[in-house]
């Protein structure tokens, strides 16, 4: 047992770090360094921030897109992708050591997740030659950037349930309808869309994949504020919007299939969300004053900290198996799964139990706010989210239930019926 | 990175789990904990005597297999599977532990080959009272060679030839008076009596000590640094033993989630009880993970095993507590009848979370070491 790395991966390390080195600039605060070991994050925008100008979002925008374009020069912007379409053609614990090392660095990957984690490798599954050629080299280097037109309205945990229309007119396509939770929609280039072509077939079957160009008239997004006051994601409309047959991916009627793909690799990019956690509210209690003093000296707090670090490094040590696994070449057991469950619990647990802690001040939420810069209030609200997105709590749980322990799956009447005779509340 | 076990260790897993599947049913778990007389399976000792896991983690030269810790992490958890009734705990994870780190020479030669061929059983005595043992409320005292005083509980205590004692060598009763001495349980000075615990396949004792001729182990006054570093290694051990376990009780939950009907349906496609074994899966899942992190800490000698071994120890607590009670609550109403076994797993779960030191004390333990670590 041990934590080293084989001589090979050692290699590979060291040739991440030296471009790392002489290319980014590392982290040094606690308080900008969630402990963690992969920089993964969960939507495109990470960490919660406050509403910014236009200009502070563009300029964020324009520096991402360099550091892409050099992380693109030097190889590392998509690991595992083979190297035809400009990829690394690496292994998936390369992509862990080199998501470890990036970590410990200030770089926004965030925008490029999406598409070069899930769009890209559905396109290569699924997609044309030309349209690979086309844009896969693009993707990689972050010129053109992606986003999942997937959830909707009415079909968030239950995907297949969705109700953009897609129909057929000639050669093209008309979509009406609207999505939601659409990261990066106001920023992408492109999209891939599954919608409904068929609602009189079985739900499952009468849905076909498409990318569309996100200047195409009649596409409108609007940014979704959130509890947090952030805007990390978008209601996008649909209204007429002509796109060309040739812009579908997969045949007719396959779409849930060509979305699996996408989802599959949805479980790869969506590991490690970013974290508040043990280290945070640890240092926290050597500042805050309780009843009896310091709140690090005090028993309940003690007794609660403790159960966060044994769920937080609990978490990365099962991290480590996995690594393991993947380091021997063999697939990972589905230990990792309960990765996010446990995560935003922890987040929402912590950030509320500081905010406790800072007994009057913690009804403040202001950027000079002394105990980590607002760090636990921003939490409060972020934590809410992460507990839904990519997963609810509950989906995750039924998840593990029938994936990992082989229980019944829930009796569902949605799996008989032609999709526009479903129950929908709404007739 | 290779956070695994090694392949034969996983070999060693393989044989011991069959093994005690044939040696050690749930009858045999039953026929201690329904006989009064018995304090363990003394068939079952001898075999895996035999077979040498007594021995596993003691150096060839004082008759061990000088195998490692790792092996022995391995064979924790199977017998934590098991519900093996044996004084295995205490006599391999401390009574050899504490002769193996602080044993002079002489004293190793002359116990741990004993220890490790299993025909000789040793326990270790420390608390007198309700509550944390602690320097106040530690009376037996040691004075020209002899000890007095009364222990309680003594885990194993009936079973054992040997006894480690803790005492104070002077009349302080503070941190630095604590020492530890060897007792043989045959001198006439000693008194035992049985104690009934919450789970009686693993027993406890009251000791009492009149004049008994002793020994001291390790260094005068150092009592207290000794026993907090032979439970640690202890505590590493203990958290496979429960990973085992919490590992059985949610495997038996989920075979009659399966078995039983209710409103036409399995009861385990209720997505109540669905949630509720995600739940157990996620504790266990996140208590092997610190389980193993002690074991490695435990088999490389890091300085990182108070950290190391308080989280096994909490996650493993927790995870076996909540396995076992949520267990029975999945068997409803024959859940909490002695013919179904869950009561096993429930008894088992809580004596093993309180053996070596609460929860509690085990999450105070893991924050002070932390706050130690920072200062460093």
């Amino acid at each position: 047992m041990d934590f080293n790395d084989t001589p090979q991966e050692a290699e590979f390390r060291k040739k991440v770090r030296s471009f790392l080195e002489a290319n980014a600039e590392k982290r040094s605060t606690l308080a900008a360094k969630p402990k963690g070991d992969s920089g993964s994050s969960i939507s495109s925008a990470g960490a919660p921030e406050t509403v910014k100008g236009e200009d502070a979002a563009k300029v964020a925008l324009d520096n991402a897109k360099e550091w892409q374009r050099k992380k693109a020069d030097a190889g590392f912007a998509a690991i595992l992708w083979p190297k035809e379409f400009g990829g690394y053609g690496g292994t998936p614990i390369e992509q862990v050591i080199y998501a470890q090392e990036e970590h410990d660095y200030f770089v926004h990957s965030g925008y490029f997740e999406i598409g070069i984690g899930m769009l890209g490798p559905t396109m290569m599954a699924w997609g044309k030659d030309e349209d690979k050629k086309r844009f896969l080299p693009k993707m990689i280097t972050g010129e053109e950037i992606w986003c999942q037109l997937f959830s909707e309205p009415s079909a968030g945990s239950d995907l297949a349930g969705i109700r953009m229309k897609a129909e057929k007119d000639g050669d093209e396509w008309v979509l009406n309808g609207q999505k939601v939770w659409t990261s990066g929609a106001h920023f992408a280039d492109y999209g891939m869309i599954v919608a409904r072509s068929d609602p009189t077939a079985l739900k499952h079957k009468g849905l076909t994949y498409f990318y569309v160009d996100m200047k195409t008239p009649g596409i409108e997004a609007k940014p979704i504020k959130q509890i947090s006051g952030s805007a990390n994601f978008n209601e996008v409309f649909f209204n007429d919007v002509r796109i060309p047959d040739s812009q579908r991916i997969g045949a007719e009627g396959d779409g849930w299939k060509v979305s699996l793909t996408t989802l599959m690799n949805e479980r790869l990019a969506v590991g490690d969300p970013p974290g508040l956690d043990f280290d945070q509210i640890f240092e926290a209690s050597k500042e805050i004053e309780v009843e009896d003093g310091l709140a690090v000296k005090n028993s309940e707090v003690r007794q609660k900290m403790a159960d966060w670090y044994i769920q937080s490094r609990g978490l990365q040590y099962t991290k480590y198996r996995s690594m393991t696994a993947l380091s021997k070449g063999q697939t990972p057991g589905p230990e990792l799964s309960i990765s996010k469950l446990v995560t935003a619990s922890k987040m929402q647990d912590v950030s509320s139990y500081a905010l406790d802690l800072m007994d009057m001040s913690g009804m403040v939420h202001q950027d000079q706010n002394p105990i980590l810069k607002n760090l636990f209030q921003n939490g409060y609200f972020f934590s809410a989210a992460m507990r839904i997105a990519g997963g609810t709590d509950e989906v995750l749980r039924n998840i593990i239930a029938e994936r990992v322990l082989g229980l019944p799956q829930d009796e569902r009447s949605d799996k008989k019926l032609p999709f526009n005779e479903l129950p929908s509340g709404k007739n | 990175m290779n956070f695994d076990f090694s392949d034969d260790q996983k070999l060693l897993r393989d044989q011991a789990r069959k093994f005690l599947q044939d040696k050690c049913d749930r009858k045999s778990v039953r026929s201690i904990l329904e006989d009064n007389q018995k304090n363990y399976d003394s068939d079952l000792w001898s075999q895996i005597s035999e077979l040498g896991w007594t021995g596993t983690a003691i150096p060839e030269e004082y008759g061990g297999l000088g195998l490692g810790m790792l092996e022995l992490c391995v064979i924790a958890e199977e017998l934590g599977r098991a519900l093996a009734p044996t004084p295995f705990s205490s006599s391999i994870y401390i009574f050899a532990e504490f002769l193996k780190s602080y044993g002079t020479d002489e004293q190793k030669k002359k116990y741990l080959p004993h220890i490790a061929s299993g025909e000789k059983i040793g326990t270790f005595a420390l608390s007198e009272t309700n509550g944390k043992p602690k320097p106040s409320n530690i009376n037996t005292q040691h004075a020209t060679g002899k000890l007095n005083g009364s222990k309680n509980p003594v885990s194993d205590g009936e079973s054992a030839d040997y006894i480690i004692v803790a005492a104070n060598s002077d009349s302080n009763s503070n941190y630095n008076s604590l020492s530890l001495f060897i007792i043989d349980r045959n001198d006439p000075g000693v008194s035992i009596s049985n104690l009934d615990t919450i789970d009686p396949t693993r027993p406890a004792c009251t000791v009492d000590l009149e004049n008994v001729a002793c020994e001291r182990l390790g260094d005068e006054g150092s009592g207290w640094e000794m026993i907090d570093n032979i439970f640690n290694r202890a505590a590493v051990l203990f958290s496979f033993e429960q990973v085992g376990g919490a590992q059985v009780s949610l495997d038996e939950a989920k075979k009659y989630s399966l078995e039983r009907f209710a409103f036409g349906k399995q009861i385990g496609a209720f997505q109540a009880l669905k949630h509720k074994m995600a739940d157990m899966y996620v504790k266990i899942e996140l208590a092997r993970s610190n389980a193993y992190y002690g074991a490695w800490a435990l088999s490389t000698d890091s300085n990182e095993l108070p950290i190391a071994a308080a989280g096994a120890r909490v996650s493993a607590s927790e995870a076996y507590n909540y396995a076992s009670q949520e267990n029975i609550q999945i068997h409803g109403g024959v859940g909490f009848t002695w013919e179904y076994d869950c009561h096993l797993f429930y008894r088992r779960s809580k004596l093993l979370s309180l053996n070596i030191g609460s929860i509690r004390q085990w999450k105070e333990n893991l924050i002070s070491n932390l706050e130690k670590r920072n200062i460093v």
